[in-house]
């Protein structure tokens, strides 16, 4: 995956809470056997109508938004199917970026390992950021290496974020090469409980 | 000797490595897979150069893209690669797979019970969030991304932050005609969809205990509508007795040993969570959804509520669109709304026992002539057995459909699917917009209560149903 530290980029607000994967990648695009070309499908029925014409008002198709590389969102975004065409969908749309006050677990942790930074804010900076990127162009500044994030207006927050985590998001390391490593510690394991290795 | 809670046990015996500033690394012994979520994991094994390690300990069946009607012809030439992927996937790596024509086919999280594979005290994993309802057994069992199946095949481990526990209690005993499923809608609409977010939760209580193995699943199954990854309950007797004989179960003098193992998983008197919540049994009544996320939803004498009922401007907002999109008005008597579609199955509801449910309810009833009924047993076993007792016709007789097993309308990934604008009387666990067809209403309901709809035409009280025998 792709490293991710120092990170500026257009806000997009989507002022709602408890958005589920089955609206992020709807189910009818969970067929495919690729990780790529999912971005064109993401919030599918809520950016297109029956008939599959943009629904100009949703806020994602506003022309002001084009290009958003950062998303906003209410509190338990991505609760439900665990579902990774769900962050592959808003990589691919080109979200590096999610800002929440909370998450849920399985999508958290497909976002981390596909280097999307889904950062928690408290809800009254989330507020601060759903009204300032109502504004045209509105754009944050997101340093994950001082777990900060700022705009050009004074606003300023931090974020916590684990240090196991942001060592794998700093570096881009694909998870299964570090797990190689703990090789002699899985056979022991193996050895204990199975009676024999299986490496 | 510290006590400690079931799940705070499986956790201990499952740590490969522990080091300081880092998750655990957690062996995994049970990894069941399916066509959907698993084929870019396979892919990026062999970009790699990488093979299953333990295929001994992976399981293999197709479900969420399958046919329950006419099984061969699948038109959409999409899902057919995807099922034929699993298969290529599976001979190439070495993975006992329970194909379309297999007899043990079935949902993921209806065979692996079924098959004894399910087991007290082991860590499973499958690349989808209702895995939680292996925790039925005293597993910890929790669905995982298609990175992690990826991973979990090259290594049969997993990183994993210690979460922090919630017991849930129910206290007390449950009413006349109140299914476990009432229980989990009470839960979720008592604390919310994320009252289990960042947790692990053990489900304890009287009513729990008096729950068969077929009921516990459906209770452990929407853990995750809760918010968190996995729920377990201690395993006991019951637990017990339903393994006994299973086919990949211990046997003989193993299988009393294990049964002994097994028993001592349970959480210790008087051990500590994190978090405790309760709720009382003999308030629940038949629980039915009314919006569109697993919480809006009520006891079935209740009403549609107002936006205005709800305090955060954020709740508001979600009950407004809620309300939109399923067409409702506030103040609606809940047994007031009609039903057009009526969907018996899923991993929530498809098993013998909700079955037997849903027919006693039907024996004798007929479906509404402007109402769409399915039944979609849970495995193809599911299937035979209720032929077996004649609850097929049953069904038939009253003007059900009887399907072959699958996930089906439960996510309507196949032909199953619930046009716009209609409404379902739905066994299974989520209600979210577009679920079951884009534009689809979609409320949770029991199997006696979906069955009731049904024969009614509108949701129903499935206790005021005369001569039912609940």
């Amino acid at each position: 995956m792709q490293p991710i530290n120092q990170f500026t980029g257009v806000v997009c607000p989507l002022n709602r809470t408890n958005i589920d994967t089955d609206q992020i990648i709807p189910k009818q695009f969970l067929k495919r056997i690729e990780r790529q070309g999912f971005g064109q499908f993401v919030f599918y029925n809520w950016r297109f109508d029956e008939e599959g014409n943009k629904r100009e008002d949703f806020i994602m198709n506003k022309p002001q938004y084009e290009g958003a590389e950062i998303l906003v969102a209410g509190e338990n975004f991505g609760c439900g199917s665990s579902r990774e065409h769900a962050p592959w969908a808003l990589l691919d749309y080109g979200f590096r970026i999610i800002i929440a006050p909370s998450y849920a677990d399985i999508f958290y942790n497909n976002s981390v390992k596909n280097g999307i930074l889904a950062l928690k804010l408290t809800e009254e900076e989330v507020a601060v950021v759903m009204e300032r990127s109502k504004e045209e162009g509105y754009r944050l500044h997101v340093d994950l290496e001082k777990q900060s994030v700022n705009d050009e207006n004074g606003f300023v927050a931090h974020f916590d974020i684990d240090p196991y985590w942001k060592k794998m998001l700093l570096n881009g390391w694909d998870e299964i090469s570090v797990t190689l490593t703990e090789e002699d510690y899985i056979r022991q394991y193996e050895e204990k409980v199975y009676g024999q290795q299986y490496s | 000797m510290t006590k400690k809670n079931v799940i705070e046990k499986i956790w201990e015996n499952h740590v490969v490595n522990r080091t300081e500033g880092k998750p655990d690394l957690l062996y995994i012994d049970l990894h069941l897979v399916h066509e959907v979520t698993s084929p870019q994991a396979f892919e990026g094994l062999r970009i790699s150069g990488r093979r299953v390690r333990r295929p001994d300990l992976t399981y293999a069946t197709m479900d969420h893209n399958v046919p329950t009607i006419d099984r061969h012809i699948i038109n959409d030439q999409v899902s057919k690669k995807q099922i034929e992927t699993l298969e290529q996937n599976c001979r190439e790596f070495g993975i006992e797979l329970a194909d379309i024509d297999h007899p043990d086919q079935g949902i993921v999280h209806v065979i692996g019970p079924q098959l004894g594979l399910t087991q007290p005290g082991k860590t499973i994993v499958c690349g989808d969030s209702h895995t939680s309802t292996h925790g039925a057994f005293g597993a910890l069992a929790f669905g995982i991304g298609t990175s992690e199946v990826e991973h979990v095949l090259a290594t049969q481990t997993i990183w994993q932050q210690r979460p922090k526990t919630l017991q849930i209690k129910v206290n007390g005993k449950l009413g006349f005609g109140v299914q476990s499923k009432d229980i989990i809608l009470a839960i979720i609409a008592k604390f919310g969809v994320n009252a289990g977010t960042g947790y692990i939760m053990e489900y304890t209580g009287e009513a729990i205990r008096d729950l068969t193995m077929e009921q516990r699943m459906t209770i452990c199954n929407m853990s995750i509508e809760a918010g968190a990854r996995a729920g377990l309950i201690s395993p006991d007797q019951t637990t017990v007795e339903y393994l006994r004989g299973r086919r990949y179960a211990p046997q003989g003098e193993e299988f009393e040993a294990a049964a002994a193992k097994w028993l001592a998983l349970a959480t210790d008197e008087g051990a500590a969570y994190d978090k405790t919540l309760e709720i009382d049994a003999t308030e629940i009544e038949p629980q039915m959804t009314w919006g569109t996320n697993p919480s809006m939803g009520s006891g079935i004498s209740g009403t549609v509520p107002s936006p205005d009922q709800f305090e955060r401007e954020a709740d508001k907002e979600s009950v407004r669109l809620a309300l939109d999109y399923m067409g409702l008005e506030a103040g609606t008597k809940l047994t007031d709304i009609p039903v057009d579609f009526v969907f018996i199955g899923s991993c929530t509801n498809s098993r013998l026992s909700d079955l037997r449910a849903a027919a006693e309810v039907a024996k004798g009833r007929k479906v509404q002539g402007n109402v769409t009924a399915i039944v979609v047993p849970g495995s193809q076993t599911v299937k035979q057995q209720a032929e077996a007792e004649g609850i097929d016709k049953i069904f038939m007789e009253a003007g059900f459909e009887w399907r072959d097993s699958g996930c089906s309308m439960c996510l309507a990934m196949n032909d199953d699917v619930v046009p716009a604008g209609k409404r379902c009387a739905s066994t299974s666990n989520r209600n979210f917009e577009g679920r079951q067809g884009n534009g689809a209403r979609t409320h949770l309901v029991s199997p006696t209560m979906a069955a009731a709809a049904a024969v009614t035409g509108h949701f129903t009280d499935v206790r005021e149903l005369s001569s039912v025998n609940l």
